[in-house]
């Protein structure tokens, strides 16, 4: 038995099967493994797509949509890395993803409401005559810019710590973390004086001096997302293909052998889930100024095991297919649930089935199955 | 003295819902190592019998009564469907169960929605169930009143903890469900049908989430998305309590009830819940395992 067990994972040196081609570089072999050169060839066209045609192409509003499904693009690079390259299921991205909206759209609350001046949920619900003291280090643009990245980041430092060091087996680790986006959205309805309750913090206007109603600042803020997605595929890239990658897959399959050779798996897991951690609540802090809104029901169970399922579809072990998963679920999900509700529900639900039980690298992995059923039936099932 | 025994109580009713709905979850997840999303919505769908019933048995007690197997029957062959179309495939797989039964889950909350519509729906409960119980009358002090629906769900789980308890320990069946628990490889050689105690496994537990769904009407409304909102806790109390041992989910379920109900008592609703969750993840720095494992050489 190889190290890598997963198909799909790109460093799996399977000796090629006679019959086929090796040389031949297949689409998935481009988005498993890609060089040097068609790596900034990918990166090169990703940016020409995403800042030269699509703002051409696309209405206002449908530039706005594009711009809500990179931010969960974004959520879904973090989870490949975690959950497809680490085994890590997490299924409470949407907690990491909601810290990171509401500490930025307190700040942006406090700033529309202006100094002293107290948001106006809290005056509706609350009745209150002063700012709650947890609320107040948010006034400051800077310490609200670093909480939307380094408070998921701490809060996943410390439940992974507690997880991971005691050897919580895998499937304890996806129940704890679904139970965090339960408890944290639980929270969020609880506290509605301080937190807007099941309404979540509403009719955003400002970003940092900017009118959100203007579309060309929506289009700035389009251009930032689209910025940061194509930074975060890089800094993962960077990661897949270092020593720690590797060591990250050899965790995810054979952790009591990685454990033997003197690496400590719990340290290598945790960076893993920090860094999507991370990444979600940077998804999460610009996701607010590009649909004005952060509520409990957009992080909570049913949305965080959301996440997971465009991850799913698109190919968990691979770089490009978790983001392009994402927004083509997301996508089916705007387009398909407008007109039928109910049948979308049934095919998500069904989507889910199929490709986890039967496909399970995902659609990035369709080219490589059907081309080794076809090699099977040719050569005589040798493949 | 009296608010103590009445938050106690309060806090053993609450265990008694837990381990209703964890019970099943505790069966299946212990033997087959699969994580079932879609138990919430074997709950809801004994819950929907019970109101089904209603409609047909005008009378509340005896529809009640009638629910009970009809609901353990009609979540129980839910189970084997499932467990026949799907979880069959996937028992290498422990993580991808979770996910392919959510999807399920997903398709029969739809189902549901369709079916019954989207509000929330109500049961009769039966005028026996409805009052109080005054165990202790302190002339002008806090009385320990003890509702009749509440007592009903702690004899029904206390019921069916006894019926599992001896199914397990006392029949054939169990004697079967025990080995392949231990050492699936070994019953497997050993001539133990492993499939087939699979499947009857897994129509008990499914069976067990309808009778819990039964026991929730009594208690508060029945709509499409009641099993999301009840899985978390059930599997909070599988994971505690450990894996494959019942005596660990009934622990920890109770100790739960009441901690749950203490901190309520305290604090507000939503605080106590995320106490509750600290305390669960500090209890694992314990016992990482939960509380009884079975001892097994394995590594992993």
């Amino acid at each position: 038995m190889t190290l890598t067990t997963d198909p799909s994972a790109p460093t799996s040196p399977t000796p090629p099967a006679a019959g086929t081609r090796p040389d031949r570089p297949s689409w998935r072999g481009w988005l498993a493994t890609p060089s040097r050169s068609r790596t900034a060839a990918g990166f090169a066209l990703g940016a020409l797509l995403l800042f030269a045609v699509a703002p051409l192409a696309l209405t206002d509003f449908r530039l706005s949509l594009l711009a809500r499904y990179l931010c969960y693009a974004m959520v879904a690079v973090g989870i490949g890395l975690a959950w497809g390259r680490g085994g890590l299921l997490t299924l409470g991205q949407g907690v990491f993803f909601g810290l990171g909206g509401y500490a930025m759209a307190m700040h942006l609350k406090l700033a529309d409401a202006g100094p002293g001046n107290l948001p106006d949920f809290m005056v509706l619900y609350g009745q209150m005559d002063e700012l709650p003291l947890w609320w107040r280090p948010f006034a400051n643009p800077v310490f609200a810019l670093a909480a939307t990245v380094l408070l998921p980041m701490a809060v996943a430092a410390v439940l992974g710590t507690l997880v991971f060091r005691r050897r919580v087996r895998g499937a304890y680790f996806a129940i704890l973390s679904q139970a965090l986006a339960a408890a944290l959205a639980i929270l969020l309805i609880g506290q509605q004086a301080t937190t807007g309750g099941t309404n979540g913090l509403t009719d955003i206007q400002g970003f940092f001096g900017y009118d959100l109603d203007d579309p060309i600042n929506q289009r700035m803020v389009y251009f930032i997302i689209a910025g940061c997605l194509l930074a975060l595929l890089a800094l993962v890239r960077q990661l897949m293909y270092s020593r720690y990658g590797e060591l990250l897959v050899a965790v995810r399959d054979a952790e009591e052998r990685v454990r033997f050779l003197g690496y400590d798996p719990a340290n290598v897991k945790l960076v893993a889930y920090v860094v999507a951690a991370g990444m979600a609540g940077l998804a999460g802090a610009l996701f607010v100024p590009a649909v004005g809104i952060i509520s409990p029901a957009l992080i909570g169970i049913v949305p965080s095991i959301g996440f997971v399922i465009g991850v799913a579809v698109g190919g968990r072990a691979t770089l490009l297919g978790p983001v392009l998963g994402a927004i083509a679920v997301s996508w089916a999900q705007t387009s398909l649930s407008e007109e039928f509700p109910a049948a979308w529900t049934y095919f998500q639900g069904l989507l889910f089935v199929l490709v986890v039980a039967f496909l399970p690298g995902g659609l990035a992995s369709l080219a490589g199955v059907v081309r080794r059923r076809s090699t099977r039936t040719s050569s005589g099932g040798t493949g | 003295m009296t608010v103590i025994l009445s938050q106690l109580f309060t806090g053993v009713s609450i265990g008694a819902v837990l381990l209703l709905i964890a019970l099943g979850l505790a069966l299946t997840f212990g033997q087959m190592n699969v994580i079932n999303m879609a138990h919430g919505e074997f709950i809801m769908a004994g819950a929907y019998t019970t109101y089904v019933l209603q409609g047909v048995i005008t009378d509340a007690g005896l529809s009640l009564l009638v629910a009970l197997p009809v609901a353990f029957f009609v979540s129980g062959a839910m189970g084997v469907a499932l467990e026949a179309l799907l979880i069959r495939r996937l028992y290498a797989r422990p993580l991808d169960t979770l996910l392919v039964t959510w999807g399920v889950s997903l398709m029969l909350q739809q189902l549901a929605r369709d079916l019954f519509g989207a509000p929330n729906v109500q049961t009769r409960a039966p005028e026996l169930l409805t009052g109080n119980v005054t165990v202790i009358d302190s002339d002008g002090g806090v009385d320990l009143v003890l509702a009749n629906n509440r007592l009903f769900i702690l004899a029904l789980a206390v019921l069916a903890v006894a019926a599992l308890t001896v199914l397990l320990r006392a029949t054939p069946l169990g004697r079967r469900v025990r080995a392949v628990v231990q050492n699936r490889d070994l019953a497997a050689v050993s001539g133990i049908p492993t499939a087939r105690v699979d499947r009857t496994t897994f129509f008990i537990g499914s069976g067990l989430a309808g009778v819990a769904g039964v026991a929730l009407t009594l208690l508060g409304p029945i709509g499409p998305t009641m099993g999301t909102n009840v899985i978390i806790d059930a599997f909070l109390v599988v994971v505690a309590g450990g894996i494959g041992q019942l005596k660990g989910s009934v622990i920890v379920a109770f100790v739960l009830g009441v901690l749950q109900s203490t901190l309520e008592y305290t604090t507000t609703v939503s605080v106590a819940r995320v106490l509750v969750f600290v305390a669960i993840v500090a209890f694992l720095q314990w016992r990482p395992q939960g509380l009884f494992t079975l001892r097994t050489r394995s590594l992993a």
